[in-house]
């Protein structure tokens, strides 16, 4: 479906809203879109990275360079085709994309971080090696936003023998 | 052609309008959003991804209280009209129905139904989880959805992440991956034009409303579905109480609105109501949009007791039974004849008159 405001580019954004009494939905795409003031997802990710990112870059971690090209080595998909689709390709998109997800989910939900129900995997959630690499990436998170930086070197480096 | 007597109720308990406030909530609908560890998620799935998926659930469904009587629905395998049959009674969403392209579903598209939970599997997450309640209940939707998910998740190895929680195919569900939502009959708030100050207030509260079949649908007979916009930062609970309290504050503005019409324009109210009426009951041919609008002027007159007929069950039932998918399978036609206007009206006029009014 082509774009109701340009008529050129594919819509991919159905923008509904009130207009007196009744509901007018607009197909737009994401130029248009971002014209009419749409936060679109391609505009949100490619906001600036946090300031505690930087931080852990100061202290020797190699940082992906945030592009279109950063691929998820589980599934293959890159940021370019979450760009497209609006669509995880796999749970480890989450890892390979976390900095640009952490900052996406932020200004979906308020909050990057989940404090609902927790989960452990049947018979796995101590000795998955993965699990444990994602617990240690939340706690040196937590470490480095409390400004705790002896923990923060020490979980960097627990991180780096378990990767 | 699919057999529903196989469900006991036909999947439809939800619209028995047995529970609180059924006048004016028709039902409650709370969903969780599920991804087993390690397949890639629905979009990229490979077939084999995708009927791996479906076996682990069918295993593991085999063990839990809440699913080990379920009855499969296997998509891929089942023609149009039934898949939209199942779309219409709102146990599959249009998605995983594949009613928005020629094709069937890819093979592993299912659905599991027990009781008042289902399954739908390979949608846009592997598992969408989901609990329907007559009337307005989220405590009792929210119980029979948790027993479910632990169930499964002590089987199956769930796709989790210690600080963005459940990971989803699309980030506006991660976290709980749970979405709570009433659908809700607002006509008192229409007529006395508030609705668009409610509309605008609930999405300053993290909610969201959405037409008659969720998400990307339009709004008709002044059924509105609200259900919260985020999933991640808050708990279960706490989304839950908020769309409660929310909704129960919609509610009494409904309640306003209805007193200020019974006040300030009782005559046009009942014309309104008793036209409506009248117009199911003799019209020779309907659409499905004037079907929904008139039933809408009947369930205002039934609620304000300006007519003490049809029963709310009735009027839920031809909601359900008024769609194409349904009248044509009654009928025995295809969806798209051209008859089913006056099919419809016929079979709104032989409910109607089994009803006291």
């Amino acid at each position: 479906m082509l774009c109701d405001n340009c008529k050129e580019r594919d819509a991919i954004i159905n923008l509904t809203h009130v207009e007196h009494d009744s509901k007018v939905t607009l197909h737009l795409c994401e130029q248009c879109a971002q014209q009419k003031g749409v936060e679109t997802g391609g505009a949100v990710l490619k906001t600036p990275l946090g300031g505690f990112l930087t931080a852990l870059g100061k202290g020797g971690t190699v940082l992906p360079t945030p592009s279109d090209g950063l691929r998820c080595s589980s599934c293959g998909s890159t940021l370019r085709d979450f760009r497209d689709a609006g669509r995880l390709g796999c749970d480890q998109c989450y890892l390979a994309f976390e900095l640009h997800l952490r900052d996406l989910l932020r200004r979906l939900h308020g909050s990057s971080q989940h404090v609902g129900e927790r989960y452990d995997a049947p018979g796995e959630a101590a000795a998955d090696p993965r699990g444990r690499l994602l617990d240690l990436k939340a706690q040196l998170r937590r470490a480095v936003e409390g400004e705790n930086f002896e923990l923060a070197a020490e979980l960097r480096d627990r991180i780096r023998v378990l990767e | 052609m699919i057999d529903l007597s196989l469900l006991p109720d036909g999947g439809m308990n939800w619209l028995d309008a047995s529970g609180p406030k059924s006048t004016i909530v028709l039902s409650t609908r709370i969903r969780l959003a599920r991804n087993v560890r390690g397949i890639p998620f629905s979009q990229r799935a490979k077939d084999a991804d995708r009927t791996a998926v479906l076996e682990r659930i069918t295993e593991a469904a085999g063990s839990s209280d809440r699913l080990s009587r379920a009855v499969t629905f296997h998509l891929d395998q089942m023609e149009r009209p039934d898949r939209q049959l199942l779309h219409e009674r709102h146990l599959v969403s249009k998605e995983l129905a594949g009613l928005e392209r020629e094709s069937r579903p890819r093979p592993g598209a299912a659905l599991l139904v027990q009781d008042q939970v289902g399954v739908m599997v390979n949608e846009e997450d592997h598992f969408r989880i989901h609990g329907m309640r007559s009337g307005f209940d989220l405590e009792d939707a929210y119980a029979a959805v948790e027993a479910a998910d632990a169930d499964l998740g002590r089987l199956v190895p769930f796709a989790f992440h210690p600080e963005f929680g459940y990971l989803t195919s699309c980030p506006t569900n991660a976290g709980t991956g749970l979405r709570a939502s009433v659908l809700i009959h607002l006509p008192g708030l229409v007529l006395t034009k508030e609705i668009n100050k409610v509309l605008q207030g609930l999405s300053q509260v993290g909610l969201t409303f959405r037409g008659l079949y969720g998400e990307g649908s339009e709004v008709v007979g002044n059924f509105f579905q609200l259900s919260n916009q985020t999933t991640l930062g808050k708990t279960e609970d706490e989304l839950i109480d908020h769309l409660g309290k929310i909704v129960r504050q919609v509610v009494e503005y409904e309640e306003q609105a209805r007193d200020v019409l019974l006040k300030t324009a009782p005559e046009e109210v009942e014309d309104k109501t008793w036209r409506a009426y009248g117009l199911l009951k003799h019209a020779r041919r309907l659409s499905f949009e004037e079907t929904m609008n008139l039933l809408s002027g009947v369930r205002l007159g039934v609620g304000l007791n300006l007519l003490s007929g049809p029963g709310v069950y009735t009027l839920n039932k031809l909601l359900i039974y008024t769609q194409p998918a349904h009248l044509a399978a009654m009928d025995g036609r295809s969806t798209g004849d051209r008859e089913l206007p006056m099919v419809r009206a016929a079979f709104v006029r032989r409910l109607l008159e089994a009803e006291p009014r």
